[in-house]
């Protein structure tokens, strides 16, 4: 998926039905995109990245290049700092593309261990991070109130029948 | 809503290894006539989970926001990511009743509704709209006049404009008009606004250092003695890599990173014991000495 990379795309990689696809799912402005590029070039990641650039990304989509956008690593790289969403002349809201189309990664079981992590963390104790025994003490040291407790089993009814169905399973457990 | 009672949401950041953020943030709030309510019980507020499914981060947001509303109380964050999410969430149910009658469908599992009937507020947005920068002002009784530091906002404090809206995102005023009352000086530097890094940590550690580098260099450029951060993840990003950009990349700065709420609290005549000046990783004693006596 980097720029200097040039794959033949084959009309059999295309799903021409996937721009109407993730409509549904949010990304209704896609279609406004003209290719200006002023997401990639106000983008922090893709002054640092080799192979993260939005643009390139939508028109991808544009185009229906379902496989091609959800297999890669790259789709992961963006940092949600909307930059590109408040600047797009067009109301794009690429974050919001880039969010629909990871979403569909994970549907397809494509999510970096660090979310993983996170996701099973939220159900089995409230909290995105596991929070150590020595902090829960020291906020006495330091003065501060108990932590609010979590409460996984609810969380867990409430989140009940979402896909990806695995990760809610795995991690859940009632 | 009181204007001077909140429900505090700490968020899951803050507790892992923020603690300084939540220590200073209540001793200034309470001394500014805040009383603050724990939450009944705590769920992410969602965010994390937005990049895995999106329906799981409303559901989650929502959750909280039932909560309050059963308590009968705005919410307070200390992070703008939580704020961001919270409001955003909160807005979206308010106007779209399809989508609140869909996610109630799951709250209901837990015995809770979303009405829509209380506000979700970061401590920033707390401190100029409802408390009032009077009333900031007022509350200093140390002017840090010789101090000169530099700002660092972070993205989800400000963006989306659409949902956030409370400061202009490519020009944004709040944080240093607040921190200008503390009687510091706020300088400005290159490319203010742009990200921490904090975000690509775990998905790519090379590039979030290397935004995290770049504010370093051009805070470094302008003199500050400190940079003042009002996120835990910023604060994460900057405080904790210090000294491993330093090493990484061969640059030394020395910037030490303080929460707002400390900045404020030591202008309010705080000692620095009471603000969490210990829990922060880059040396602060030169700026300490220098506010020790000042009037």
């Amino acid at each position: 998926m980097t720029q200097t990379e040039c794959k033949v795309i084959r009309a059999s990689d295309i799903n021409p039905r996937f721009k109407y696809e993730i409509k549904l799912h949010g990304a209704e402005k896609l279609m406004r995109c003209f290719q200006c590029g002023t997401c990639t070039s106000d983008c922090p990641i893709a002054r640092y990245s080799e192979s993260y650039r939005p643009r390139q990304i939508i028109r991808m989509a544009q185009l229906g290049l379902e496989d091609r956008i959800l297999d890669s690593d790259t789709l992961w790289l963006c940092a949600s700092c909307f930059t590109c969403t408040d600047r797009c002349p067009q109301g794009v809201e690429v974050a919001s593309v880039i969010r629909v189309l990871r979403n569909l990664a994970a549907e397809k079981g494509h999510i970096p261990q660090v979310f993983k992590e996170q996701f099973s963390s939220i159900l089995e104790s409230g909290y995105a991070y596991k929070i150590p025994e020595l902090r829960v003490k020291r906020r006495e040291t330091l003065g501060l109130p108990p932590l609010p407790k979590g409460n996984p089993e609810s969380i867990r009814k409430t989140l009940r029948g979402l896909k990806p169905e695995k990760l809610f399973e795995k991690s859940g457990g009632d | 809503m009181s204007k001077g009672k909140y429900l505090i949401f700490l968020g899951c950041a803050i507790p892992y290894r923020v603690s300084a953020f939540e220590v200073s943030a209540r001793k200034v709030l309470a001394k500014l006539g805040v009383e603050l309510v724990e939450m009944p019980e705590f769920n992410c507020c969602g965010l994390p989970l937005d990049p895995v499914s999106h329906e799981a981060m409303l559901i989650l947001a929502a959750k909280n926001l039932a909560l309050a509303e059963q308590k009968g109380l705005d919410i307070i964050t200390l992070c703008p990511g939580c704020a961001g999410t919270l409001k955003k969430v909160n807005r979206m149910l308010k106007e779209d009743d399809a989508l609140r009658h869909k996610i109630n469908q799951h709250l209901k599992e837990a015995g809770l509704e979303f009405k829509g009937i209380i506000e979700a507020k970061h401590l920033m947005q707390v401190l100029i709209e409802d408390i009032g920068l009077e009333r900031v002002k007022d509350a200093v009784v140390k002017p840090l006049m010789t101090l000169s530091v530099a700002e660092h906002n972070g993205c989800h404090i400000l963006r989306p404009k659409e949902f956030i809206g409370f400061d202009d995102p490519e020009d944004p005023k709040t944080l240093k008009t607040l921190i200008e009352a503390t009687g510091a000086r706020c300088l400005d530097y290159l490319e203010e606004t742009e990200c921490c890094g904090a975000p690509s940590v775990g998905i790519n550690d090379k590039i979030a250092l290397q935004l995290a580098r770049n504010k370093l260099n051009h805070v470094k450029a302008v003199k500050a003695e400190a940079m003042i951060t009002i996120c835990p993840f910023c604060h994460i990003m900057y405080d904790t890599n210090e000294l491993r950009i330093e090493k990484m990349f061969n640059e030394t700065y020395g910037i030490p990173i303080l929460h707002y709420p400390q900045l404020l609290g030591l202008a309010m005549g705080f000692q620095p014991e009471e603000l969490g000046f210990s829990e922060l990783r880059v040396d602060a004693s030169k700026i300490l000495d220098k506010t020790k006596g000042g009037k």
